[in-house]
């Protein structure tokens, strides 16, 4: 059984790598495609990227209901690492949860299981971190949407490969929808409800 | 006695996530206001509370600060909350737009195009634009819901229907990405423009009402208007006295009590720049006369 | 040749400068101590307390003489200094029917266990100013008598036990309460808000909103069934060690209005609850509290809601008085570029009116 002293250390300078952390989130949400690096390294557990641990550290709290994935679930490191460091309850329910962590793209859950927020509080809606093999190479994207100048590229080796199929439904739902954040590595991109995603060349 | 001891930028870390997390909502849903819960910070509600609580969440080492209060980086509100960042957060401050990669306001947009690298943070006193027309939160709540802003285009052309014109100069409507209504913040409508498309993130801070919104960069800001009485930004029809701009927002200076005024750009950085640039105004002419038919 | 104003940031320093000498006045004056502002200005430092909801006396205080004797600008400095801290946690729920009472009268029973006492009130004082308390002045030693053990129920619970008043809601269990400096407040708000918001609410504002509610803008026939002042145990539950450990006890204000009764053909009829509660001796506030929380309850005992005191979101929204001076203040802000614009377009309107009413377009408009 892991201690907490055994645990991956959480940010050395809690204040400083949270206010970095969060401008790299940020500027990835108001840059949709944009591929955004976060410098700050915490530990983290085994099963989870150090991007993600970051971002973790930065936005959760008694106050954000998490719901992970079952390969994370799986790891009591990685819960106990989260409890400790964030304090988040960890929920079963996708629908009540503030951020959801995906580590196993391949087994992402239907998206309209996860918190869509009303019309009346749009924002009351998961923000789903999904960690994806590469965001500098592979499939490419076209982006669209606000934050986008024009048309924005991505490149990804991203799971499921139908992801942003999915994904469309945000166009119908707006104002609710669901909010993305794509982690690999260090390097983050965040995909709103606003944009829309086309294969290129498709 | 329980001697008082501050975090980095005021905040406590607890308040800056509940912060930040509401700021990535906003700027999902654009022009859409989420709620949070706004402390009590040291200085009055309607004092800007709702812009520094957003600057202090977002405010980092690297930064470089400038705030300015109806344009001016000297104005008495401006330097206060300067101050207080400087000394809560050690960041560096300038007065210069170009240089700043945060900049606070209340009531302007800067003269000089703002850049991908900037975040512009507008105080906002009242962020519901239906609310002098509906006071209860609960239903306009519903109208932003339902996308139903009727009420906004029966109050303005009533505006056309009495006065021949939309009777509304500042915090003018305006339309975000399409979908959301939306209040600029008390500035002159002159500025909506500039909101629009624009490469800067914007965001809103109303401390006292709990809300907090966002234009995202490159995002459709549309000023209400209709066909036959498109929107018109105004601006006093005369150049500045100190630099000669004939594009910016101009200050009404009162220089006597027998109708003398001169009209000096609002914005000082971009006035100064100007005049530092070699540019000139009528300086050394007599102040202008108010006389009827010459105003703009 | 015109220079535009500077030197902001001087003016702002000369003016805290002058501020400060004006705070501590004539110096041959001896200093006021906060020992002094605690002691004799005791109810001065409740109102601070209860309306910045933080209990402290020496911070409040030290507010009161920061804030030279302005107390909506003291609660202001406390409630300040309150968002900067960290939390631990919620209380126990404090038992006010254990509360050490020093003050206690119910206007609905003659007597009651453990009896009226009177206490330290203004009542009855006959309100003529007494020139012997200007200088010297030494009180006179209060009487004692042996601390008494009856227990002092709370007369609603008296009432309760005959079900001739509703009974008060029972906490579900693990259920959070509610806290508006955490979370943004949305409508319609439970009564644990909107508690919590009259607590913090001007003592001002509830008279003026509770004295309404008596003259008929939402009348609901109050009583005043009890309010007792007194100390109270604080009580925390520690999960380390798994039980409640004392924190100390405060003094508290409690009012229980017994109200206009509700019944209907499947409910027996009983008399309503209205409830206020305050740091320190605040009977005033905790009066008008009652009665304005029994107003808002108009929705959730199916009565008309017609007037202010019963609009829960007029009285949420307006009820702060740090929310409300800082809007009302910051007028004196600039706003020069707004009223630009604002006058720019009356001048537009104006010429254009003038144009419209001049005798030749008049003569065309008649052709």
């Amino acid at each position: 059984m892991t201690t907490i002293a055994e645990l991956p250390p959480g940010f050395a300078d809690k204040v400083l790598s949270a206010q970095s952390t969060f401008r790299s989130v940020m500027d990835a949400m108001a840059r949709p495609g944009s591929v955004q690096r976060i410098v700050p390294m915490a530990g983290a557990p085994a099963a989870m990227m150090r991007g993600a641990a970051a971002i973790a550290l930065t936005l959760f709290d008694h106050d954000t209901p998490l719901w992970l994935d079952a390969r994370m679930a799986e790891s009591a490191e990685l819960v106990k690492w989260l409890k400790f460091h964030t304090g988040a309850p960890v929920v079963q329910d996708t629908s009540i949860a503030s951020f959801a962590l995906i580590s196993d793209g391949a087994a992402l859950p239907p998206l309209e299981r996860f918190a869509l927020g009303t019309n009346e509080y749009p924002d009351r809606s998961t923000t789903l971190i999904l960690q994806v093999d590469r965001l500098d190479s592979g499939r490419s994207f076209e982006l669209r949407g606000p934050g986008i100048d024009g048309v924005a590229t991505l490149q990804g080796s991203i799971k499921p490969f139908d992801l942003f199929e999915r994904l469309r439904f945000n166009e119908a739902l707006f104002p609710r929808g669901i909010d993305l954040v794509l982690v690999a590595d260090d390097a983050v991109v965040a995909i709103p409800r606003t944009t829309r995603v086309a294969s290129k060349g498709s | 006695m329980n001697a008082p001891a501050y975090n980095f930028a005021y905040l406590d870390e607890q308040t800056k996530r509940m912060i930040r997390r509401a700021i990535l909502k906003a700027i999902a849903i654009p022009g859409y206001q989420v709620p949070f819960a706004s402390r009590e910070m040291p200085m009055p509600y309607g004092w800007g509370t709702g812009g520094v609580q957003v600057t202090a969440a977002i405010l980092g080492l690297d930064d470089v600060l400038k705030v300015i209060d109806q344009g001016s980086d000297d104005t008495t509100n401006a330097i206060s909350i300067r101050k207080f960042f400087a000394k809560t957060a050690g960041v560096a401050t300038t007065t210069s737009t170009h240089d700043a990669t945060v900049i606070q306001t209340r009531h302007r947009i800067p003269e000089a195009e703002l850049n991908a690298n900037q975040v512009l943070v507008y105080q906002v006193p009242i962020p519901e634009p239906l609310r002098f027309l509906e006071p209860r939160e609960t239903e306009t709540r519903r109208m932003h819901a339902l996308a139903e802003y009727g009420l906004m285009h029966v109050k303005l052309y009533e505006d056309i229907a009495r006065f021949g014109h939309i009777a509304t100069a500042y915090a003018y409507p305006v339309k975000v990405n399409a979908r959301y209504v939306m209040d600029p913040s008390p500035t002159p409508k002159f500025d909506n423009p500039k909101m629009d498309n624009c490469a800067a993130l914007q965001l809103f801070g109303a401390g006292r009402e709990k809300r907090i919104y966002a234009i995202p960069p490159y995002t459709q800001v549309v000023s209400l208007d209709f066909e036959d009485h498109p929107f018109e930004p105004y601006r006093f029809n005369a150049p500045c006295a100190l630099c000669g701009a004939e594009n910016s927002y101009l200050d009404e200076i009162v220089t006597d009590d027998k109708g003398g005024r001169m009209f000096v750009c609002s914005d000082t950085d971009y006035c100064e720049g100007r005049q530092a640039a070699g540019h000139h105004g009528s300086l050394s002419a007599a102040p202008y006369k108010e006389k009827a038919g010459s105003h703009g | 040749m015109y220079v535009a104003v500077k030197g902001g940031e001087r003016a702002i320093e000369n003016a805290h400068r002058l501020l400060a000498h004006a705070r501590r006045g004539d110096q041959s004056v001896p200093e006021l101590t906060l020992d002094q502002i605690s002691e004799q200005l005791g109810l001065a430092v409740d109102r601070v307390m209860s309306e910045g909801s933080l209990y402290d006396r020496e911070l409040a205080s030290l507010a009161i003489k920061q804030a030279r004797g302005d107390l909506i600008e003291a609660i202001f400095l406390v409630r300040a200094f309150r968002a900067t801290l960290p939390r631990f946690g919620a209380s126990e729920p404090v038992d006010t029917g254990a509360m050490r009472v020093q003050r206690r009268v119910s206007s609905t029973f003659k007597d009651i266990p453990g009896g009226q006492i009177l206490g330290p009130t203004f009542d009855y004082t006959h309100r003529l100013l007494d020139p012997s308390l200007a200088e010297g002045f030494v009180p006179e030693v209060p009487a004692t008598a042996e601390a008494s053990t009856a227990a002092t129920p709370r007369v609603t619970d008296i009432l309760g036990r005959d079900g001739l008043i509703e009974s008060s809601p029972e906490a579900e269990d693990g259920a959070s309460v509610g806290d508006l400096t955490r979370e943004p407040l949305n409508f319609p708000a439970d009564r644990d808000l909107r508690l919590q918001n009259l607590a913090r609410g001007d003592e001002g504002f509830l008279l003026a909103m509770g004295y309404s509610t008596q003259r008929g803008y939402g009348r609901n026939h109050p009583f005043a069934g009890e309010i007792r002042f007194g100390e109270v145990e604080v009580e925390f539950f520690a999960e380390d060690v798994g039980f409640a450990v004392p924190l100390g006890s405060i003094e508290l204000t409690e009012c229980q209005m017994v109200n206009q009764f509700k019944g209907s053909a499947t409910e027996a009829p009983c008399f309503t609850r209205g409830y206020g509660l305050a740091f320190g001796q605040s009977e005033r506030k905790t009066m008008s509290m009652a009665l304005v929380d029994r107003a808002l309850r108009a929705r959730e005992l199916g009565e008309e809601t017609l007037a202010p005191a019963q609009d829960e979101e007029f009285v949420m929204s307006h009820s702060d008085n740090v929310q409300a001076t800082g809007f009302v203040e910051h007028l004196k802000l600039p706003h020069y570029v707004d009223f630009q614009s604002e006058l720019g377009l009356l001048r537009k309107l104006r010429k254009e009116f003038a144009e419209a009413n001049t005798p030749d377009a008049m003569k065309e408009a008649a052709e």
